[in-house]
């Protein structure tokens, strides 16, 4: 139970784009379609749900004080929390490179729309910023995969029902300054007074 | 705007002098034409995640602007090296030493605003910005023609944050640098706006800036 309540909270209060802004440049640049957000929002889940348990496990037995116990005692003193970036960025980028691989040979059509934004996914704010929580909160290895799953199904949510939005608003009239950036900005902040109203959901 | 593009240093035998008008254009051009976060859309996470206060939003900003232009530096000294094919790879692990120096001297020497900043000093390796100038400028050009355009980027980037932080922090906690500005001019009537501290504000702040920026520049998007 305490886990399903994690995985709604992240998927809805603690969003990623609404709560913490993390993972915008894709989402401002990759909205405009529905089909490519879907498509982007599920490459997102499954390197946020694989990269975060991979994490917590490096974090655990490689990084933290004393993780390196299991070598041998005279590894037991060593803190290498300084190298956590370093580790959590190589370990995303790996990800990414496979999960591209995996959609080039399995939906050549979806490699095709998602174009230069798959290898970007490794620059993705909400990547490195779901384990950088997840360090920062303790979580445990059940948790972190929720967490994972969980908080890359809320942004999923947010860029398709943005790029929903945006698909009609081609047919409304926008001031020329507002158009494309702008706009788009101001809707993403209604859509947050709307997911603001998900705040003291527990179950 | 940066003071050293003004002066011109007299150099004897160099073909091109240290800020030639080709040299200075990448500076200026990315604080206000070609601007990373209002027009290229790039670096837009932390521009709205750090800016509920001023002194956050500095400390950010000199951040990144270290970060961008010993990136810029490094990636165009050894750009001759880099194998085409692993050249992300070797970016990151340029920009994430980087932040990595960032991070432990932030946490030697102001421990508090660490705690602030938290998450986001190490996100500042998938800032775009930094990426972005590194795969556009800093893999195709001469280190010191890099440098300039770091430092154009990380400013263009600061001036756009810090302005977001100053109406977010003016209007949702009613201070500047924690200066009580509202209450010392006499106008403590003014409510505090709880959705400028939110993160709905910060949206609306920075779409506001766009607007206006883009309308005086005659940007139009399509």
């Amino acid at each position: 139970m305490e886990l399903f309540n994690l995985g709604i909270k992240s998927i809805f209060i603690d969003n990623m784009i609404f709560a913490y802004f993390l993972g915008m440049c894709s989402f401002l640049a990759v909205s405009k379609k529905v089909t490519t957000a879907i498509g982007l929002g599920t490459a997102v889940v499954f390197v946020l749900g694989i990269t975060v348990p991979v994490d917590w496990l490096v974090q655990e037995y490689v990084l933290k004080e004393g993780a390196l116990a299991w070598l041998g005692p005279q590894f037991a003193d060593l803190n290498l929390e300084f190298l956590q970036f370093i580790m959590f960025i190589a370990i995303i980028a790996a990800m990414v490179q496979l999960v591209e691989m995996v959609v080039e040979k399995f939906s050549p059509s979806l490699y095709g729309s998602l174009g230069i934004f798959l290898p970007l996914i490794a620059v993705n704010c909400a990547i490195l910023g779901g384990s950088l929580f997840m360090v920062q909160r303790d979580y445990t290895l059940a948790e972190a995969s929720v967490y994972g799953v969980g908080s890359g199904i809320g942004w999923m949510f947010a860029i398709v029902a943005l790029s929903a939005v945006r698909e009609k608003l081609k047919y409304s009239n926008v001031p020329d300054g507002l158009k494309g950036l702008g706009i788009t900005m101001i809707i993403t902040g209604l859509m947050g007074i709307a997911f603001k109203s998900f705040i003291g959901i527990a179950i | 705007m940066s003071t050293e593009t003004l002066e011109q240093p007299v150099v004897k035998k160099q073909a091109e002098p240290l800020f030639s008008k080709r040299r200075r254009k990448f500076v200026m051009d990315p604080l206000d034409d070609d601007n990373p976060v209002t027009i290229q859309v790039l670096g837009i996470c932390s521009a709205l995640a750090v800016t509920v206060k001023m002194e956050p939003t500095l400390i950010m900003s000199i951040a990144v602007v270290f970060v961008i232009v010993f990136s810029n530096l490094a990636t165009s000294l050894i750009r001759n090296l880099i194998p085409g094919r692993v050249r992300i790879i070797v970016q990151l692990g340029v920009i994430a030493t980087l932040v990595t120096v960032v991070s432990e001297i932030l946490k030697a020497y102001n421990y508090e605003m660490y705690k602030v900043l938290g998450a986001f000093v190490g996100l500042i390796i998938t800032n775009c910005i930094v990426m972005g100038r590194l795969e556009a400028f800093a893999m195709g050009n001469k280190p010191w023609d890099s440098v300039l355009d770091g430092l154009g980027s990380g400013f263009g980037y600061a001036w756009v944050i810090l302005t977001v932080a100053f109406f977010r922090e003016l209007l949702g906690s009613g201070t500047v640098f924690d200066y009580p500005v509202f209450e010392k001019i006499g106008l403590t009537h003014i409510q505090n706006n709880g959705l400028m501290v939110d993160s709905i504000g910060a949206f609306m702040v920075l779409a506001l800036i766009i607007w206006v920026q883009r309308t005086r520049n005659g940007y139009v998007e399509h």
